[in-house]
């Protein structure tokens, strides 16, 4: 059966005037090279009027007629040049256009223009009051600052006080609250003296504070926007499509979104299955590994229900789309993945529980101030502004950038280690960790099955069977085609379904199956599953000769052993919970030396560990990717996930590492500690400088100058110790790979 | 002193208009690719066959 037709529409904007538009997420992007080829081979194309990459996103762009044309041309054209792509449903992403990111640019630029300006006038008046202004002049500077910093502090400051007034409302306390406080305070003081025709005025501060805060609050918009976009761009290449059977009975490729209940989908030999649904017709052995952990093929039938990630084997399958229904694995894990959710939403970010001992203690000494000074006689007007003033010079500028200037050196750092942040607060948790869950399947071992490095044939032999396996789809065979190399199939080579690949060659019969296909006996199949017990086999017969069989199975990833070694000299407890049988969980424990492990584990069970753990005292740090494992990468402290997991899963860990290597996790960890480190010593350079500048404001020793220098000192100084972070971690314990 | 009534309002128009600018570069998406533009200025594909800038500036100069 050929490939169906893809729906195009469900990809393609059309404007108004016939023409049409495409995004695609390409991958094999590596240099500005490969941005020449494709724009040029596209604007060869008849019809194609504009194509543009991002070099920095690795997306494509293109406009074309369309009359003229239609987007196949297009997406051959790529792969004939080499590059896989594959063109975003525009349902799917959201973030188009990077509104948020747009917003707060805007905030910055009006902010930096306006404490530019202000600045200017604030020195000719500092300078002044030291020689001869006279109060006219002045007052006019303080009426043009007033007329520069109030739209601004609107314009700019919305994005703070709509946060603190989320926060206020659910009765919440963060970050953003004092910074409102301090900001309105600070301009409502200097429009007041301003009307007073006083000496001082803070403007310059409250602005230059703006703009402070809203360069942090853009930095680390940048980091979650860069991973966010190669998230999305990982998701469309694995192209979540399904081939749904029309009302004719053709199939065609359409985009999850567009899928319903009630569709019926067609999958075929060695295709993943995309939906949750019943089998309608056909049988087949699925691979559930990628769901429940489990490693051994599990036959299915008509009426059968199947989910989403698993992989079909030999038969066609034709599956009708079900929402979760009660009682099954997947309604357990989104149940168990809810309450999971909640348990983490009660964690503080570091900054808000900074800002949760700071604010009160900031207030209460702004108020002391205001009693104190009237009780010393004086009158209750400069008593205020001077009580203002130490609120101003104790606005949290440092401590808005303590953190997130060190979270964006830090994500930078794990951009090059291969692991992308979902959650910039994951780096303090990651820090705490003292025990590390790992899956097995998926996680420990790779994805994919492979053939073992100790398959016992020639090389010749080893050829053959690779050419015969690239006749047959069963995800075995493709195991062996990959691991051999095979390029050419062999002309005559007969499937039987389910069995296996016969062939002549040089007028020898070769065979590879299933051992039964090959006539193995059964005492050989057991003996070999003993030694090998994560395992599966393959049998190989040429000619005569008795039948080989080849161990293929999802074996170690690269690396796993040294890693988990590492880990366990650092000092952290390692253990594995794994949904798969016994004898396999047993053989990697074994391989790896880890102790302390659990095998045939439901998603409730992991759960019910890690809370165990939890309640010890532990700070847990989950590594796995089935859906199986999702509700516990929620309820763990936090959590990390391999690229190549379930959709679900990778949504709810914290983090998520690309390539083969599992070293990746113990470069994340390192990486933390550090972070967590600099953001220590941030958080008390802000309190030092606390400690120094209030006694001063207490007294009545802040003048405008003061403020703005004290203010702008601090900032630098944090946002120097936060890159200082990069020479901290080192250089780079793998190449820079683009992804 | 009066000359200030001039020179603020010209120097807020001055820094006004780098503000407008900026604002404007950034809707027109000047900032959704910080990578690819600089490689651009150095893709000589778009020159007509046989004719490198050192070419082409002779056949200008002759």
């Amino acid at each position: 059966m050929s490939a169906p037709e893809r729906d195009w529409a469900a990809f393609v904007t059309n404007t108004d005037d016939g023409k049409a538009h495409m995004d695609l997420a390409v991958d094999g992007i590596t240099c500005a090279a490969c941005m020449y080829e494709i724009e040029r081979g596209l604007q060869k194309l008849d019809g194609v009027e504009k194509a543009r990459v991002n070099l920095s996103s690795h997306r494509l762009s293109v406009d074309w007629d369309g009359e003229k044309t239609n987007p196949s041309p297009i997406v051959d054209l790529l792969q004939r040049l080499g590059y896989k792509a594959y063109p975003f449903d525009p349902a799917q992403v959201k973030s188009r256009g990077d509104a948020v990111g747009k917003e707060i640019l805007r905030a910055l630029a009006v902010s930096g223009f306006a404490a530019m300006n202000i600045m200017l006038l604030s020195i000719s008046i500092w300078s002044g009051n030291a020689s001869d202004i006279d109060p006219e002049t002045r007052s006019f500077f303080h009426w043009v600052s007033a007329l520069i910093a109030l739209p601004t502090v609107v314009y700019s400051g919305r994005i703070f006080f709509r946060s603190a007034y989320m926060a206020v409302k659910t009765g919440r306390l963060n970050m953003d609250v004092p910074i409102t406080i301090g900001v309105l305070l600070a301009t409502g003081l200097s429009m007041w003296q301003t009307v007073q025709e006083a000496e001082h005025a803070y403007f310059d501060s409250a602005v230059m504070l703006l703009f402070f805060l809203l360069v942090g609050r853009y930095c680390d918009h940048l980091m979650r926007r860069k991973t966010r976009s190669f998230a999305e761009n990982l998701a469309t290449l694995k192209a979540e499509s399904a081939a749904k059977i029309q009302e004719d009975g053709s199939a065609l490729d359409v985009p999850l979104s567009k899928l319903s209940i009630g569709d019926r989908v067609l999958v075929r030999a060695g295709e993943r299955i995309s939906v949750d649904g019943k089998i309608s017709t056909g049988t087949s052995e699925v691979d559930q590994s990628l769901v429940t952990g489990e490693t051994l093929l599990q036959p299915v039938g008509e009426g059968d229900l199947v989910y989403a990630g698993t992989m079909n084997t030999y038969g066609v399958l034709e599956i009708e789309v079900t929402a979760a229904a009660k009682g099954t694995l997947l309604d357990e894990v989104n149940r168990l993945l809810e309450t999971a959710m909640e348990g983490r939403s009660k964690y503080v970010h570091i900054a808000d529980r900074a800002s949760q001992l700071y604010a009160p203690v900031v207030h209460a000494a702004a108020l002391l101030t205001l009693v104190g000074w009237i009780m010393l006689g004086m009158a209750w007007q400069p008593a205020l502004v001077i009580a203002i003033s130490v609120l101003i010079i104790t606005c949290p500028c440092a401590l808005g950038l303590a953190i997130p200037a060190v979270q964006v050196v830090a994500s930078g750092l794990f951009f090059n280690e291969r692991v992308l942040l979902n959650a910039g607060d994951a780096i303090e948790r990651l820090a705490t960790v003292d025990t590390i869950v790992f899956d097995k399947t998926g996680t420990l071992t790779l994805p994919e099955a492979s053939l073992s490095k100790e398959h016992g044939l020639s090389a010749e032999q080893l050829e053959l069977a690779g050419r015969l396996a690239l006749s047959s789809s069963h995800p075995l065979s493709q195991a062996i085609a990959k691991a051999t190399g095979a390029q050419q199939a062999l002309p005559d080579a007969k499937e039987s379904a389910g069995k296996g690949v016969e062939a002549v060659v040089d007028g020898m019969c070769a065979k590879l199956g299933s051992p039964a296909f090959c006539g193995v006996s059964d005492e050989q199949l057991e003996q070999a599953k003993t030694q090998q017990p994560d395992a599966s086999f393959v049998a190989f017969q040429s000619g005569d000769k008795p039948a080989q069989l080849l161990p293929v199975g999802q074996f170690m990833r690269e690396g796993a052993t040294e890693t988990i070694q590492k880990l366990k000299t650092a000092g952290y407890t390692i253990e594995i919970l794994s949904g798969d049988h016994k004898g396999a969980v047993e053989h990697a424990a074994q391989m790896l030396s880890v102790e302390s492990w659990q095998a045939a584990m439901k998603p409730q069970d992991k759960i019910d560990h890690i809370e165990k753990l939890k309640a010890q005292g532990k700070k847990v740090l989950m590594v796995g990717d089935g859906l199986n494992d999702a509700p516990s990468l929620a309820a763990a402290n936090v959590s990390i996930s391999p690229v190549s997991a379930v959709h679900v899963s990778q949504a709810a860990a914290d983090a998520v590492f690309l390539g083969d290597s599992l070293a990746p996790v113990m470069s994340a960890l390192t990486i933390s500690k550090k972070a967590r480190w600099v953001m220590n010593q941030n958080l008390a350079i802000s309190v030092v400088y606390n400690l120094i500048a209030v006694p001063f404001a207490v007294l009545g020793f802040v003048t405008p100058l003061v403020a703005a220098l004290a203010m702008s000192g601090s900032s630098i100084i944090v946002t120097l110790n936060a890159v200082r972070l990069r020479m901290l971690a080192g250089s780079s314990t793998q190449p820079n790979l683009e992804v | 002193m009066e000359v200030l009534i001039y020179l603020i309002p010209i120097a807020l128009f001055l820094g006004g208009a780098g503000l407008v600018a900026f604002l404007w570069s950034l809707r027109s998406g000047q900032y959704d690719d910080m990578e690819g533009p600089k490689w651009r200025i150095l893709d000589d594909g778009d020159l007509q066959e046989n004719s490198t800038p050192v070419e082409a500036a002779k056949r200008k100069v002759s």
